[in-house]
């Protein structure tokens, strides 16, 4: 009778209720942990999402079960599509539009790198995976966290876990994937080639920017409106300059606040069983094809507009459409003066950068309204 | 003949790395400015001999700005 009570006693601890699929996930938030703390992966995103995942595969803690605590974070931030377009707000309070103003051509090279976004998808598609979720692994290619998991939350929620952490480890990866690509499809004459000095934009040019861009984007992708919307929306906060005060709360505490949240909440979707599947290793897989295309489809239609315009653009800077801002457009800039010591391309690349966010986001909203 | 050094964007400038009097070469550093988080080497335009200083530490400085002239 008491040895029953006893057993029934240890029965209710963790310790034998743990998994071997626990503690292989244990040492994935691990690894994820050290990468951050030590090598300074995404620190912002990686500490709440390892610990996340940490957390979440703890035996009996009812967490991500219905009403648990970490399902209270997913459902009422990332499946209601709540926190993306908030760290989108703050994302536009922080974004400068001058560069994409001085020269709209490079709106192009920021929809060009969405090639990596289909190019993954058809790839999903023939790995057998279904429509939405090709869609959600394809738009790993855009180098956007918050619009990954958006995209995911919508079409394919049991593979968010898996999306968002190839997003983010990908992101961090671009200085060791642009070179390569770059590199195979530029000569060093292309990339040595310095760009004209950009003219300087008006005050009044930012302010009329996002009204403008709202206007276009959300009239033609009515889906991506959630994200678009909020994006301007920051942005006009923070160059109409008289609301400082907004603007800073959304680039600073509302974004910091609202990425705890997220953090823990796609940490905590990756329990055992939903993400030690083969499936995984394909996702981990077409995201890097993904961005390949995505530097790829840049640099390619930056020569492809070279023939027909006469303000040449450095190919190089199609590469920094693949958004991860601004990690991209600094390694462009590192390959142009490379090549170079005279060029400077870092404010050239910050159009096709920032652009790049817009075309994912975009791209998100087709699929939404193509698929939902 | 005086060639002037302008940043080549705007940005933060974090040193200087030349003394008036030094002979430069073309595309030695010069310079270091910081934008977008990053530090950033001027690279001299023409090979010569620093003759003025014109800018700060902590300046704020753009492609107008003349951060040292060269005499070739």
């Amino acid at each position: 009778m008491i040895l029953q009570q006893l057993v029934d006693a240890l029965n209710s601890t963790g310790l034998f209720n743990l998994t071997p699929g626990n503690l292989i996930m244990w040492g994935i938030a691990f690894v994820l942990m050290y990468l951050a703390i030590k090598k300074g992966v995404e620190p912002l995103l990686l500490v709440p999402i390892s610990f996340g995942i940490f957390v979440a595969n703890f035996p009996l803690t009812g967490l991500t079960d219905e009403e648990g605590l970490f399902y209270m974070f997913f459902k009422h931030g990332i499946q209601n599509e709540l926190i993306p377009p908030l760290i989108f707000l703050g994302l536009g309070a922080m974004t400068d539009f001058g560069p994409v103003i001085a020269n709209p051509k490079t709106l192009l090279l920021g929809a060009a790198a969405q090639l990596g976004v289909y190019a993954a998808f058809f790839t999903a598609l023939l790995f057998g995976f279904s429509i939405p979720e090709a869609a959600t692994i394809g738009i790993i290619g855009g180098a956007d966290g918050p619009t990954t998991i958006y995209l995911a939350a919508n079409l394919a929620p049991h593979l968010l876990g898996a999306v968002s952490v190839a997003a983010y480890s990908y992101m961090a990866l671009v200085p060791l994937i642009i070179p390569p690509v770059a590199k195979l499809l530029t000569t060093k004459k292309e990339r040595a080639m310095v760009m004209k000095q950009m003219r300087p934009v008006s005050k009044t040019e930012k302010i009329i920017f996002p009204i403008l861009a709202t206007i276009v984007i959300v009239l033609l992708v009515p889906k991506s409106a959630p994200l678009m919307a909020m994006f301007m929306l920051g942005n006009l906060f923070m160059e109409s300059g008289v609301v400082q005060r907004l603007t800073d709360v959304s680039r600073n505490e509302l974004m910091n606040i609202v990425t705890i949240f997220l953090g823990v909440g796609v940490g905590s979707t990756m329990s055992a069983e939903n993400f030690l599947k083969p499936q995984t290793i394909y996702i981990f897989i077409l995201g890097i094809v993904a961005f390949a295309f995505a530097v790829a489809g840049g640099i390619l239609i930056a020569k492809l507009m070279n023939l027909f315009t006469k303000n040449k653009v450095n190919p190089l800077i199609g590469a920094a459409g693949v958004s991860a801002v601004p990690m991209s457009a600094r390694v462009v800039h590192m390959l142009g003066s490379e090549a170079n010591p005279q060029n400077y391309l870092l404010m050239h690349a910050m159009g096709p950068n920032v652009a790049g966010v817009i075309g994912t986001a975009v791209a998100a909203g087709a699929f939404i309204a193509a698929l939902h | 003949m005086v060639v002037p050094v302008n940043a080549p964007m705007v940005g933060k400038l974090v040193s200087i790395d030349v003394k008036v009097g030094d002979q430069v070469k073309e595309n030695d550093p010069v310079a270091t400015i910081e934008a977008m988080k990053m530090e950033i080497k001027i690279y001299s335009p023409a090979g010569g001999v620093v003759k003025e200083i014109k800018a700060n530490p902590g300046d704020v400085v753009s492609p107008d700005t003349v951060l040292l002239t060269l005499e070739s």
